[in-house]
């Protein structure tokens, strides 16, 4: 454990164990996921993580496998020389992935093979290497390279999210901002505070976060740079200060200021703290999520008489209402390919997260549990993080853009909520 | 008005019974500003209540103000210790501090404007009846600092609040 801390503060200058620590629990799956076989990488006995086992669990939970359990194996190939296509066939497999892990003073190399049983071919070889603090790191790698080769679509493995935790009890370090993997391994607390902390997101580039802290007992927004803990007071202005949002080029935040009397969405340039005013209009506006293009926002507003999502041209300021379906749209999310988003969404006086295609204008609604609320969609557009609540507390849960697959990460102290679902590192 | 200072005297006695709720509270509050002080924030020491004959009057009438879901409207059962509490501010010069609160049904930044609108409401209340809007605070907790942890409509309606504090 003491190998990851080294890591982590490496990455994360002063952040301090969490101890809360995530663990996921699947309520669903897909109908057909694609049987594949890992078998455990020669070399990797003893070491402080089972490399193995990472990766079972990583394509377990994306849903489209279904790994074969290492004590069904009937062999434990170490190269190509010694695989056998009908061995792997027999047990159903359509996959195969053996590997050998090769330790160089402290260096680890995890060479691997990924091969297709039914058309009996070698998929790809693929090397990946790091120290004793990044084992994690190497074994989400083996699963993002196996996932894309199998779906085509960009593993997100390797992935990191911020949550927020609330300790539920009063005193200092009540409020935590976390960082952990995208499993929810490897949690580390960025800042804490007695007083309310909301509204995480990520730079596009990774290297800083913003949020809104009541820490002087009133909300202001901050950026802290990740590497050094280093923290910036942006603003702190009367009135709201919330919902932080950079923009693709991470030269500006979109925020909600009521310093002129109503909540209305700005920009604020960082590096001269220029502000410009978007939205002009005496309802609540707020919430904003940019485009990727840097264009426009969209956001919620209750314009219309119920919260709904807009979209705004920041250079023409003209406003397009994009949800009309029930009367309670908000806290938008765009897909990474821009064609989609998801909201918090009220059905029959009940909270749930849904899809909308923005070009047919049609909605889905995607999850069954209830208070759902901050979508956070996964660098390649498969899954979504979610805050919920599962036997009284608040817990993150995960489910497909299809609704086929569900998981949920269960916090063991506090409530966990508002998940930030990290960018691809570039 | 004749109504209102009809039901004032209801008001009153519902009031009282509510003191004990709320002095609760401002004890809780103490704490908070304390831990506050001892990390990284910057705190805020809220002036004890004063102990003059206006104070121990104002010390009965009701400091938490209720609303209905998604709604920042102020009810007409907050009129009568609204106007008590406008009538003590305007004669002293106390300041007030107003804070907004929403339930945790819905988005959390859509129930932070939620909840500076509800402390709007009550401002813009106290400023019509004669308070000066400078003596007036307002902050918005959200849904962030509910006074009720349940997720039933009877917890989710004394959260939908504004909680006046001198």
């Amino acid at each position: 454990m003491r190998y990851w801390g080294f890591f982590i503060l490496m990455l994360v200058g002063f952040a301090r164990p969490a101890w809360a620590g995530l663990t996921i629990e699947i309520t669903s799956g897909m109908d057909n996921p694609t049987p594949i076989a890992i078998v455990p990488f020669a070399g990797s006995n003893g070491l402080p993580e089972d490399i193995q086992a990472i990766v079972v669990a990583d394509l377990q939970r994306s849903g489209f496998f279904r790994p074969i359990p290492k004590t069904d194996m009937i062999a434990m190939p170490k190269s190509e020389s010694e695989v056998f296509y009908r061995d792997w066939r027999m047990l159903g497999a359509s996959y195969l992935v053996i590997g050998h892990m090769v330790n160089t003073g402290g260096q680890f190399q995890a060479q691997f093979e990924l091969y297709d049983v039914l058309s009996q071919r070698k998929v790809f070889q693929k090397q990946v290497a790091g120290t004793a603090a990044q084992l994690r790191d190497i074994a989400h790698a083996v699963s993002d390279a196996v996932y894309e080769a199998v779906t085509g679509i960009r593993g997100a493995f390797s992935t990191k999210i911020l949550y927020i935790e609330d300790l539920r009890r009063e005193g200092p370090g009540r409020y935590r901002l976390v960082y952990a993997d995208a499993d929810g391994a490897r949690d580390r607390v960025l800042f804490s505070s007695s007083e309310p902390l909301l509204s995480p997101a990520w730079s596009s580039d990774l290297s800083r976060v913003a949020y809104v802290s009541f820490e002087t007992s009133r909300p202001a927004i901050f950026i802290q740079e990740l590497a050094t803990g280093k923290r910036m007071q942006m603003t702190n202005f009367e009135g709201l200060n919330g919902a932080p949002a950079w923009s693709p080029d991470n030269r500006s935040l979109a925020l909600v200021l009521s310093k002129d009397g109503n909540p209305e969405i700005y920009t604020l340039e960082i590096a001269t703290r220029k502000l410009q005013r978007i939205t002009n209009h005496f309802s609540i506006d707020t919430e904003p999520n940019w485009t990727a293009d840097g264009k426009s926002l969209v956001f919620t507003s209750n314009r219309g008489g119920s919260p709904q999502i807009y979209q705004v041209g920041l250079i023409n300021g003209r406003v397009e209402r994009l949800t009309f379906d029930g009367d309670y749209n908000a806290r938008p999310r765009l897909s990474p390919d821009g064609k989609s988003l998801v909201v918090v969404h009220r059905q029959d006086g009940i909270f749930h997260i849904a899809w909308q295609d923005l070009k047919t204008g049609n909605m889905r609604v995607l999850t069954e549990t209830w208070l759902d609320e901050s979508p956070s969609i996964a660098p390649n557009g498969a899954m979504l993080l979610y805050a919920t609540q599962h036997q009284k507390k608040g817990v993150l849960a995960a489910v497909s853009m299809d609704a086929g697959v569900k998981f949920r990460l269960p916090s063991k102290q506090g409530d966990v909520r508002e998940p930030a679902w990290s960018p691809f590192a570039k | 008005m004749l109504k209102s200072f009809k039901s004032f005297a209801v008001l009153a006695v519902v009031m009282g019974l509510m003191v004990g709720c709320s002095t609760n509270k401002a004890s809780e509050d103490a704490n908070l500003d304390a831990n506050a002080n001892t990390s990284t924030g910057t705190g805020v020491t809220d002036a004890p209540v004063s102990t003059n004959d206006g104070a121990s009057a104002i010390a009965d009438v009701a400091t938490v103000f209720y609303f209905e879901f998604d709604s920042a409207v102020l009810l007409p059962a907050a009129r009568a210790a609204l106007i008590a509490h406008a009538e003590y501010a305007r004669n002293g010069s106390v300041s007030i501090r107003l804070e907004g609160h929403a339930d945790e049904r819905g988005t959390r930044e859509y129930n932070m404007a939620l909840g500076e609108r509800r402390a709007n409401a009550v401002r813009d209340f106290l400023v019509l009846q004669g308070v000066s809007s400078s003596s007036i605070e307002t902050v918005s907790y959200g849904e962030e600092r509910p006074s009720q942890m349940g997720s039933d409509e009877s917890s989710w309606s004394k959260n939908r609040r504004v909680e006046l504090s001198y």
